[in-house]
């Protein structure tokens, strides 16, 4: 006796599709049950509890732009003082008729952004394309050329600071993430125990804890003439943070290039090195980019935390903005709009990964 | 001759092995020398005897008992102490939180998904530090003052100076109920590994459980103990009595379970879904409620692939309450930066505090890793 397949029978297979879903009614998709009810119900209060009053204190009883700095004394969130302290929690204490050009490098983090985000440009050039802009920031920022005023680190503060951190960061550790990731799968022993050390060391901390060796140790480990500002060092502690991490996902790549892959490499005579940087890596990062965005996106909420060595960010000057005796202490009001601006950038991080996930899985390309 | 060496690969990795090695030797011995150097020209003596000079510091609050006139050592017990309990409190209640941020978030129910949906989301995209400035801020700016103080519940406050709550207090010979209450979690470990071996009734285990902290409670009430309720109460400017959480103490936990039960609701989630849609269709077939499937079958695999993240999940919770020094809780951190400033002595401080912190991470992956062996499927 032989079972029939269902391709060998056709009108079978067209009946096996499923039946177009049934429409559930509103009661079928909330009271469907008492779990669902009840569900519902605490869903219903909870909302009920928080959104009128949260809507009560964010718009109705807001004091808008423009409103009085008295009128903050009463309830309601006090969005008058954002407006006024934009540009101080934006730029910080950054000379103020030369805030052009902090927003000049926000325009080009943004420039740069855009430019990477269609995979079609990936590739050498758009490396370059980075090193070229990042020059153009810091030389923004520092000034000194073309007749700009030379503006110290100690001065820069703000938006411009979280987004140079962040790019920097990401950017000068990928390359020892590559390192370390390859270290840690070498077949030769003193690379991988080192490879793994600083990965494991460095990853088993705090990024507090790296922020104090960076402002308070790394001072007193190099020579007495070598000065590295207090931005540097920061930097410094972000970058070899952002290597551990990213060096463990470009680890989860290679550990995804099939082995086939290098023994054919090595069988049509391509040199190791060659064959690292054509064959395996390409393929390992492009496995992991899920991931790598999300490094990318705590590697940005990380770069809040240099406020505690008292590196100006976008949090410190927001903080120091609130403190203001002018204005009734609106701390809440300001971490709100810090924590907004935030979220719009890592939000579109993470939704643009999404997107080039869906765009993986349709087109299948390896 | 030459030649040979330079082609044999053998020797070539051990020459590169080799120059590798004496690099980073080199380096630390550089960095070593730098730090002698510049310690000698500041004066600084490196050793450990400052651990055993009095902190001359105050610590705002603690769970074990500290004075100025305590050793620095001990500050630095104090302040890892606090690590430990606000990450024990934080794991715990995120925990609870998570799994039902996670359930709701798989919820079939578009009002409870959403909600969770949209929680998940916003928390995740803001950076933790942010999330605790803003609960310290609410806490110490939007609240009441003491004479205004929310009262929802008979006996408790909540006023800028924090949360009262009633307090029970013991007189007698308390530490009766400690004795009785190890004994106690003792004879549990050991009812567990026995009813493993040869099996043990339920009700038998938690009879065994009980028995020596009632015998020590009975003990206690004979030996004179008696327990009072202690209420907090409004007199003057501030209350007395009661117990207090502080508002850095609130605005941390609040902070800490809202920002890390958002990702452990995105582990349960995830290990939930990725257990295959067959099981719920099997546990059904088989005539399983939904709930029976959830607990019985969906929940024990899920279990496999929940563990490793929620164990990176747990690590970076007590990584992360170093961040519980921005708003000025006495935490690990906290009293090494203050040890640091006090004293000087940087480099000893800060190996110190990455010691402890390589430790914590080391004791929890270990520990992980052996609950996740011992609920790993078992392959033959």
């Amino acid at each position: 006796m032989s079972i029939a397949t269902l391709s060998e029978r056709p009108e079978l297979s067209a009946a096996s599709a499923p039946p177009p879903a049934a429409r559930r009614t509103l009661r079928q998709i909330f009271f469907a049950d008492l779990f669902s009810s009840v569900l519902t119900v605490a869903t219903g209060a909870l909302l009920i509890a928080t959104v009128p009053a949260a809507i009560d204190w964010a718009v109705l009883d807001a004091v808008w732009p423009g409103g009085d700095a008295r009128l903050c004394q009463e309830q309601g969130a006090c969005w008058a003082f954002i407006a006024d302290k934009l540009r101080f929690i934006l730029f910080g204490v950054y000379p103020p008729e030369e805030q052009w050009r902090p927003l000049l490098v926000i325009g080009l983090v943004l420039g740069g952004v855009l430019m990477t985000l269609s995979p079609r440009l990936w590739g050498t050039k758009l490396i370059l394309g980075w090193g070229v802009l990042i020059a153009a920031m810091l030389t923004l920022m520092w000034g000194g050329v073309f007749g700009m005023s030379v503006v110290s680190t100690n001065r820069w503060g703000g938006l411009p600071v979280t987004l140079l951190l962040a790019v920097l960061s990401l950017g000068l550790g990928f390359p020892f993430a590559v390192v370390l990731a390859l270290g840690r799968r070498s077949t030769s022993i003193v690379p991988r125990i080192l490879s793994v050390l600083t990965i494991e060391v460095v990853r088993g901390l705090p990024l507090v804890g790296l922020l104090f060796v960076a402002s308070i140790l790394l001072p007193l480990l190099l020579p007495a003439g070598w000065s590295i500002d207090k931005l540097g060092r920061t930097l410094a502690a972000l970058t070899i943070f952002a290597a551990a991490y990213l060096a463990e996902v470009v680890r989860g790549g290679l550990q995804g290039v099939s082995g086939g892959q290098e023994e054919a490499a090595r069988a049509l005579g391509i040199p190791r090195w060659k064959m690292v940087w054509h064959i395996i890596l390409p393929q390992a990062i492009q496995k992991v980019i899920p991931p790598l965005t999300n490094t990318a996106i705590v590697m940005v909420k990380n770069t809040s935390l240099v406020l505690i060595v008292g590196v100006f960010d976008m949090l410190s000057a927001g903080r120091a903005a609130a403190a203001d005796p002018a204005w009734p202490a609106p701390y809440a009001e300001t971490y709100l709009f810090v924590a907004t601006m935030y979220f719009i950038i890592c939000f579109g991080i993470s939704r643009y990964s999404l997107w080039l996930e869906q765009r993986v899985r349709e087109k299948d390309y390896r | 001759m030459l030649s040979s060496l330079w082609y044999s690969e053998r020797a070539r990795s051990l020459t590169a092995q080799t120059v590798l090695l004496a690099a980073c030797l080199a380096g630390l011995y550089w960095l070593y020398d730098n730090a002698v150097t510049n310690l000698t020209a500041r004066g600084i003596r490196v050793g450990l005897d400052f651990l055993w000079r009095p902190s001359n510091f105050p610590i705002s609050e603690s769970i074990v008992a500290y004075s100025p006139a305590n050793t620095i050592a001990w500050a630095f017990v104090v302040g890892l102490a606090n690590t430990l309990y606000i990450s024990a409190i934080a794991i715990v209640l995120s925990t609870l939180v998570g799994l039902v941020v996670g359930l709701g978030r798989r919820s079939s129910n578009p009002l409870t998904s959403g909600v969770t949906g949209a929680y998940i989301t916003v928390i995740r995209n803001t950076p933790l530090i942010v999330q605790l400035l803003f609960w310290y801020a609410i806490a110490t700016t939007a609240l009441p003052g003491p004479r205004q103080a929310l009262n929802p519940v008979g006996g408790v406050f909540i006023s800028l100076r924090g949360i009262y709550l009633p307090s029970l207090h013991l007189e007698g010979i308390t530490s009766l109920l400690w004795v009785g209450a190890t004994a106690s979690l003792l004879t549990l470990a050991a009812g567990l590994i026995y009813r493993r071996r040869r099996g043990l009734a339920v009700t038998m285990l938690a009879a065994i459980t009980i028995a020596p902290f009632v015998l020590a409670l009975l003990a206690f009430v004979a030996g004179g103990g008696r327990a009072a309720v202690s209420v907090p109460e409004l007199t003057g400017f501030n209350f007395t009595g009661g117990m207090r959480l502080s508002s850095e103490f609130t605005a941390l936990i609040i902070g800490f379970v809202v920002y890390t039960s958002a990702y452990i609701g995105e582990i349960i989630r995830g290990g939930i879904d990725a257990v295959g849609k067959g099981q719920w269709e099997a546990g059904r077939a088989i005539g399983l409620r939904d709930s029976q499937t959830l607990f019985h079958v969906i929940i024990p695999q899920a279990l496999r692939i929940i563990i490793p993240p929620l164990t990176t999940q747990y690590l970076s919770t007590v990584k992360n309450t170093t961040l519980a020094l921005a708003v000025g809780y006495p935490e690990f951190g906290l009293v090494v930066g203050t040890v640091i400033n006090q004293t000087g002595q940087a480099i000893e401080s800060i190996i110190i505090m990455l010691g402890v912190f390589l430790t914590i991470s080391l004791a929890v992956s270990l520990f992980m890793n052996w609950y996740n062996r011992r609920v790993a499927l078992v392959q033959r």
